[in-house]
């Protein structure tokens, strides 16, 4: 009976105020759609940064001498290293093979391999990368290790790649890229909660003296604001979900063809299209309700 | 019923009531009369718990206003009829509906519903604009539903705060009786005027207030108990012969 009764009143609320009703539907709308094309983005952008991050790495050379036991050696010593996630052994054999097959021609002219085996040592965080190179490159400083040479953690190491600049260079642009992203997306939601609270206050404020009366009639608060937060909901919800025809439809008739030509819009981590579907609809019928529900306070203290 | 005792109301430093001490007993007819400012929308909208006193005690039907938490206002409200002088109605509803609606915030059901609202749209003779919206109707017409509204409660306390201050003096009389037929059914009645020649006419107790304070308490006894509502409309439209026992 009491469902049924704050369920007629809200259709009877969205009816009778067909014009504020429909400009917080926009609201919605456009909202959702602004979020529905942002997610994504901001989620391509993300992969990206972290693919390029993921490459961050220290490489290793030993000297061309350096024997099998030497490798192993220098494989241990490495992963005890704080912060290093992985360790890669590259042979001379491999690079040369991996090497001379990209430029034969320049390979068979050199006749003996210069090549030496390499380590690519991959940080657990891409951030790391520093301190691991630092760690491996100053080892004057650190305890002395077996058969310790000079500059680095072990005699039998020719060098430690020195990409310093460069591997900063990369860590700046993508934190730069992953924290605006994240400013942006913070920067937006607030955005769209205030501008459906907004409009949802002002759809409300045109019927306060309505809940003057309701109150005065000795209407308990809870009595008045269910209506309205089912009005919230109906106009969230139908807000969200012309939002998500319209972005199907854009998906299927411009995006998909795309996709195969181009990476990033089938970056494989973004957001699968359901999962958005279901944001989308979550965000716009809580916002819309819990802005109906929470405008609806100041109003009700009479 | 009412019962006011030492009630002061300070609204930033300007005097609403000062030390206002009255008492209303169940069934009475009392006017409150007064200048704009003198305080009467004041007292009304303590009775309704909608503002809170600076100083004093009220007390509506044994219960110390005091006492009762701000969740059960809306509950107490429910005892408590209110007619106001710009009537108050839910624009967008039907006549029907407005009253129905102080029935369906009690909880009352569709066949209480159904059942009660006809009976006091007739009542207060507005049979026929069951399915009229307020901006139909005339200000008499709206001012009875707002009567309606009120009552369809059978509260044992009402109140109207100028009810008859929108209106010409035909549609008042209608309203005094409407407000009279109401009295006579048990119920304590309240009302806030300063239509002068209505109130004399009348013959009722009455409380003036003056700058916050109850200046005048009188004309208890004075009137007929058992006049009926024609006699008193017949009396009301009579050119103003000042009835035999009030003094000026």
């Amino acid at each position: 009976m009491k469902l049924g009764f704050f369920l007629r009143e809200a259709v009877r609320a969205v009816r009778r105020s067909a014009a504020p009703s429909f400009a917080a539907v926009a609201t919605v709308l456009v909202t959702m759609l602004v979020l529905g094309v942002f997610i994504p983005i901001v989620q391509a952008t993300n992969g990206a940064a972290n693919t390029v991050r993921s490459r961050v790495e220290v490489d290793v050379y030993m000297k061309t001498k350096s024997t099998a036991a030497d490798a192993a050696r220098v494989r241990k010593e490495l992963l005890a290293v704080p912060h290093v996630r992985s360790v890669q052994f590259i042979s001379k054999q491999a690079a040369y093979a991996q090497q001379s097959k990209a430029d034969p021609q320049a390979y068979k002219l050199l006749g003996s391999n210069p090549l030496p085996d390499t380590f690519h040592v991959i940080p657990d965080n891409p951030a790391n990368v520093l301190s691991v190179h630092n760690a491996l490159a100053s080892a004057g400083t650190g305890p002395t290790r077996p058969g310790g040479g000079s500059g680095t953690i072990d005699s039998a190491i020719q060098s430690v790649s020195n990409k310093r600049n460069d591997t900063k260079k990369i860590l700046e642009v993508t934190n730069l890229v992953t924290i605006t992203a994240a400013a942006l997306t913070v920067l937006l939601t607030i955005a769209s909660v205030l501008l459906i609270a907004n409009t949802i206050r002002l759809s409300l404020y045109s019927r306060r003296r309505e809940v003057e009366v309701m109150k005065l009639v000795g209407a308990t608060d809870w009595f008045i604001r269910w209506p309205f937060v089912i009005e919230g909901v109906v106009v969230g919800a139908a807000g969200a979900l012309l939002a998500i025809v319209v972005l199907g439809v854009t998906k299927v008739a411009l995006l998909d063809p795309l996709a195969g030509n181009w990476a990033l819009i089938a970056a494989p981590r973004t957001i699968p299209f359901t999962a958005l579907i279901a944001v989308l609809m979550v965000a716009g019928v809580a916002v819309s309700a819990l802005g109906s529900g929470l405008s609806l306070r100041r109003f009700l203290r009479v | 019923m009412v019962e006011f005792r030492g009630v002061s109301k300070l609204y930033a430093g300007d005097v609403g009531l000062d030390q206002a001490t009255f008492s209303v007993e169940r069934g009475e007819f009392v006017f409150l009369v007064g200048s704009t400012g003198s305080g009467k929308s004041t007292l009304m909208r303590l009775l309704i718990k909608e503002l809170e006193p600076t100083s004093g005690t009220i007390r509506v039907a044994g219960h110390d206003l005091d006492d009762i938490q701000r969740k059960r206002v809306p509950y107490f409200r429910r005892n408590i009829g209110v007619v106001f002088q710009d009537f108050k109605l839910l624009p967008n509803r039907t006549v029907y509906d407005n009253v129905a609606y102080a029935l369906q915030v009690t909880g009352g059901s569709r066949k209480e519903i159904r059942a009660k609202v006809p009976d006091i749209l007739r009542l207060t003779g507005l049979s026929t604009k069951l399915h009229n919206l307020p901006h139909q109707l005339s200000g008499g017409e709206q001012q009875r539903v707002s009567i309606a509204r009120a009552f369809v409660n059978h509260p044992p306390l009402l109140l109207a705060d100028e009810p008859t201050g929108n209106l010409d003096p035909e549609t008042s009389i209608d309203i005094m009786r409407l407000l009279y037929r109401i009295n006579r059914t048990g119920t304590t009645v309240l009302v806030a005027t300063h239509d002068q020649t209505m109130v004399d006419k009348m013959r009722r107790r009455v409380l003036e207030l003056s700058r916050g304070r109850v200046i005048r308490d009188e004309a208890a006894g004075l009137y007929t108990r058992d006049e009926t509502t024609r006699d008193l409309a017949q009396r009301l439209r009579a050119p103003s012969a000042r009835p035999p026992g009030l003094q000026q």
